[in-house]
């Protein structure tokens, strides 16, 4: 036990404190006010997490039934289940709702959620800003869903080209909706960004230096500063198209010498990024996984750690290869051949890194496993036909075909959701202090993996055959229907695999096996506190003298003494070498952020409608912050 | 009326010899751009599939390899450690050759799919929203003529098809012939190709442009030089002027309800830029872009009620009486 500095203030220390006594102090210290008020107040990055959690959850399941339907329209030729005014609704809605609600948020959630605990702090950076974030995250995603289901939904792609996105040729809200719904995602997602760079550049445990920090965290800090680099591209394109839409400038037309593919360049400046927001975290997951279950650290942590960072650079720099057939110099164009294919490197070498593990290790074959070995299968085609669109002259016959629908959902369900569903098996003893069950974890999986493949390897085939995207119909002239029919019945089981787990998670909360601290035997952090975690985290902050602390240290973790027990208090370090600096006082549960981000839903809905509310829509959102950053007269911060 | 019988035998051929590949695809190249992109798919397909089983040997092989049992999960060699950083390094040195190579072979791909042949014949076709407006121009005026949704090329010369939009993004493409180009709003794109064979390539709109995305098809015919020239000749005539009473009705109705506001019939009073040029519409295979044949009953059902076939389309449903409606149709099936 290493004590911090003497006690100057004299306030009351955890020093001397038997642990049941600590234990209880700080229980009540930062437990979360009960009742259903108390609820909304919570700052607790474990409440909001879960939260976060389950709304992305609640999402993916809408967005899956969404894909369900199309499925159902498509399945043979000249289908008419959908009419061709809803069936564009519904694939634009499934885009935006899996990119926007549900692929970003939940990586970020289970980012919130564990963040914090794999680096050893008792709270995230900014809990309230956490706290807005959410409210603004769960506000944005039911006024799409509400607008849909009121026949507003949009019906422009997630991508919301102009000119189809304009007035001129969009002259309902539905484009509306598109756009604001784009503003509070990105809210959202900026602040948890700028959370998680917080908390891992300034509240690391003692000792978690740099080279300590685990995979999983790595990934989200880059992650987090791709959210930082990439949003603000689609904040500056939605809101043009709006002033476009509600106030007559001219940024997108073309009579007036605005320009349509201005837009093109913002959304996918963003819009390939995003790709890598999603992806990251999944790399982070899969080394996770991968290291406890072959039962040794992954090889090759530098290299990681060094192609995440490689990833995150490169992936801006390939925005134009959604472009090659818009018509761009071709020299620039080709110059984005090659960029993107450099891509498939910092990619291989982890994949490299994982075979590598395996083929050293001992793998216990656990439901994540399979998950992340699915994940290999899957994600390894994907990234292949990645290679192949990056090529022009291969882009200009698969570009906007099914090809490209296979391509992607390859490597998004592949490399995102695969490792995703493994995570959820793999921390939701954590999350709840049970197992979910293996066996049905075993079909859950196989239906998932089997599912997918049927459903979605079709589509290589039915793009080079020539069926395009985003047709609500075609003739059976064309020759598409068996392969489309085949495609349909994958899905069908790739969607009875997401009842399964809901069924296991429904099942196991009740009458899973209990899991205790760290039923994998794993090594980082968030397995050295009980499961569920207590409010605290820990009820003594962890010195961390190894990469794996848990595999390295056994049960018995050095910690740190001399927090307060008169506030909550987080525990500043270095960026670098995590030496500790200042203890910092942790807010208190508010309802603040809840208000302000009424206020701010109101504000955004309303200028949908009408630009006055930029005037009336704001001072009730001064008037929320003003209640938000209200003076408490709490002490300075110490060093 | 033998060039329509033999561009009649030639759809039907077509038709049969290409639906073991589909006639919209990729692999169906009948042109020396899309020849070479097959080859690169090919070239690239087979790379990928190397790679992708050499990446599942080494997995499913590292799985059930017999392993030296470890104690604990720390416990590790330092000969395998160095061993695996090289054979990382080494592997990812093999990944950035083999995607710099395939970038190479991409780029001279380019070479021949953006050939631009100067002395090419050009063809403007301008995306609407759901059709293709096709302009045929020449030096002189009167040489010049516009039709819709099917265009015709002579075989073995280069074609520029120079392409623009009328209102929204639309996209340019018949995977037989070469890659899709967008037609973007404001500004003008152009494809070459070079079709090697006489038949119908079916094209389709690739870019999302509204609730009839899904039907803005159209076909483009490689036809043998003399004919070609034949069928723009021919299509450079205005309109014959109706010879019996029942088109000569039909005529009638097709300027009194307004058809020809949107519609041009060269020849006649109906000079509408909105929709699409009808002044031969006897002459082409489908209607609506290449969403029905073109047969007397379809050609009714569509000008019934355009809205039960191609719903949201932008031409509004008349009410007609029966027999208005058989002679416009009558009327539009002398536009030879």
């Amino acid at each position: 036990m290493s004590d911090l500095a003497p006690d100057a203030a004299g306030d009351l220390r955890d020093n001397g404190l038997e642990q049941s006594e600590l234990a209880a102090i700080l229980q009540r210290m930062w437990r979360t006010p009960s009742g259903w008020l108390g609820a909304l107040t919570s700052v607790d990055h474990k409440v909001i997490g879960k939260r976060y959690i389950l709304t992305a959850l609640a999402f993916l399941i809408l967005g899956g039934l969404l894909a369900v339907l199309m499925r159902l329209q498509l399945a043979g030729a000249e289908r008419r289940l959908l009419s061709p005014d809803l069936y564009n609704q519904v694939f634009t809605m499934h885009g935006s709702t899996m990119m926007f609600l549900f692929a970003v948020p939940v990586m970020e959630a289970f980012a919130v959620y564990f963040v914090p605990l794999m680096v050893g702090t008792r709270n995230i950076a900014f809990p309230r800003l956490n706290a807005f974030s959410y409210w603004i995250f769960l506000f944005g995603g039911c006024f799409l869903w509400i607008a849909f289901l009121f026949n507003v939904g949009p019906d422009v792609g997630w991508f919301a080209y102009v000119p189809l996105s304009s007035l001129q040729y969009n002259p309902t809200k539905r484009a509306d909706v598109w756009a604001q719904m784009i503003t509070f995602t990105e809210i959202a997602a900026l602040a948890v960004a700028v959370e998680i760079v917080v908390t891992v550049f300034k509240q690391r445990a003692v000792g978690m230096t740099l080279d300590r920090i685990p995979v999983f965290v790595w990934a989200m800090l880059v992650t987090s500063f791709l959210v930082l680099f990439a949003m603000p591209s689609i904040m500056v394109a939605s809101t043009s198209l709006i002033l476009d839409r509600l106030v007559n400038t001219h940024f997108y037309d073309t009579a007036s010498g605005g320009n349509v593919l201005l837009w093109q360049h913002l959304f996918w400046f963003f819009g390939h990024p995003e790709v890598y927001i999603i992806f990251i975290p999944g790399a982070g997951m899969v080394s996770m996984i991968i290291a406890t279950f072959a039962r040794r650290p992954v090889v090759g942590y530098t290299i990681i750690i060094l192609s995440l960072i490689a990833t995150g650079f490169l992936s801006f720099g390939l925005w134009v290869h959604h472009m090659f057939v818009t018509g761009l110099p071709q020299l620039g164009a080709s110059m984005f051949t090659a960029s993107s294919m450099l891509i498939a490197v910092p990619s291989g070498l982890q994949i490299f890194c994982w075979l590598a593990t395996l083929w050293d290790g001992r793998p216990v074959y656990r439901t994540p496993l399979l998950f992340v070995l699915g994940f290999f299968v899957i994600f390894v085609v994907g990234g292949l036909s990645g290679v192949m669109v990056a090529s022009v002259p291969i882009d200009m016959q698969v570009h906007d075909t099914y090809f490209v629908v296979a391509h992607f959902h390859y490597v998004l369900i592949g490399g995102a959701v695969f490792p995703l569903v493994g995570v959820v098996y793999y921390w939701f003893p954590k999350i709840t202090g049970r197992m979910l069950s293996e066996r049905l974890g075993r079909w859950n999986f196989w239906l998932a993996f089997i599912g997918f493949n049927v459903a979605f390897f079709p589509m290589h085939i039915l793009g080079l055959m020539g069926m395009p995207r985003r047709v609500y119909t075609y003739t059976a002239e064309m020759g598409w229907d068996h392969l489309n029919y085949l495609s349909s019945a994958g899905a069908a089981v790739f969607a009875s695999s997401f009842v399964l787990l809901i069924a296991n998670v429904m099942f196991s909360l009740r009458r899973g096996e209990p899991a205790g601290d760290n039923p994998w035997g794993a090594s980082t952090l968030e397995w050295a506190t009980s499961s569920p975690p207590p409010p605290y985290n820990f009820s003594r902050i962890p010195v961390v003298t190894h990469r794996d602390p848990l595999w390295a240290d056994g049960g018995n973790l050095p910690v740190v003494a001399g927090l307060s027990v008169e506030r909550r208090e987080v525990l500043l370090s270095s960026i670098a070498d995590a030496e500790p600096h200042t203890r910092e006082a942790s807010p208190e549960p508010s309802i603040w952020p809840l208000l302000t981000a009424i206020a701010t839903t109101i504000f955004f809905i309303g200028s949908i409608f009408t630009p006055w509310a930029a005037v009336w829509g704001t001072p009730p959102i001064a008037i929320a912050l003003i209640g938000w950053f209200w003076p408490t007269g709490s002490k300075e911060d110490e060093e | 009326m033998i060039v329509w019988l033999r561009s009649g035998l030639a759809v039907t051929a077509t038709c049969v010899l290409t639906s073991c590949t589909g006639w919209q695809s990729s692999f169906n190249a009948q042109a020396a751009q899309s020849a070479e992109i097959k080859r690169l798919l090919v070239i690239f397909l087979a790379v990928a599939t190397v790679v992708w089983i050499t990446v599942m040997l080494v997995l499913l092989f590292g799985l059930i390899r017999r392993k030296a049992i470890r104690e604990q999960p720390l416990d590790l060699h330092e000969a395998f450690e160095r061993r695996a950083g090289s054979v990382i390094l080494i592997a990812g040195t093999a990944t950035t050759i083999t995607v710099l190579a395939l970038s190479v072979v991409s780029y001279g791909a380019q070479r021949t799919v953006f050939a631009n042949d100067p002395s090419a014949v050009t063809v403007k076709v301008t995306g609407h929203q759901w059709w293709w407006e096709v302009q045929y121009q020449a030096d002189s005026p009167h040489l010049s003529f516009t039709t819709a949704n099917e265009i015709r090329v002579p075989v073995g010369q280069p074609v520029t098809i120079e392409l623009e939009s009328a209102d929204v993004i639309h996209s340019f493409w018949v995977p037989s012939l070469t890659g899709k180009m967008d037609l973007v709003t404001g500004q003008q794109n152009t494809v070459q190709f070079t079709a090697k064979n006489p038949g119908v390539y079916r094209g389709q709109c690739a870019e999302f442009c509204g609730i009839q995305h899904a039907h803005m098809a159209f076909t483009v015919t490689a036809l043998p030089p003399d004919d070609y020239r034949r069928w723009r000749d021919h299509q450079n005539q205005g309109a014959p002027a109706p010879s019996d009473p029942l088109s000569i009705r039909g005529e009638q109705l097709f300027r009194g309800r307004g058809c020809g506001l949107c519609h041009t019939i060269r020849g006649t009073l109906a000079g509408g830029q909105l929709g699409p040029d009808l002044t031969h519409l006897a002459s082409r295979e489908t209607i609506a872009a290449g969403t029905l044949p073109r047969n007397t009953s379809n050609l009714a059902a569509w000008i019934a009620d355009p809205q039960h076939i191609k719903p949201g389309n932008l031409m509004p449903k008349m009410s007609l009486r029966s027999d208005e409606l058989i002679a416009i149709v009558h009327y539009l099936e002398q536009l030879q």
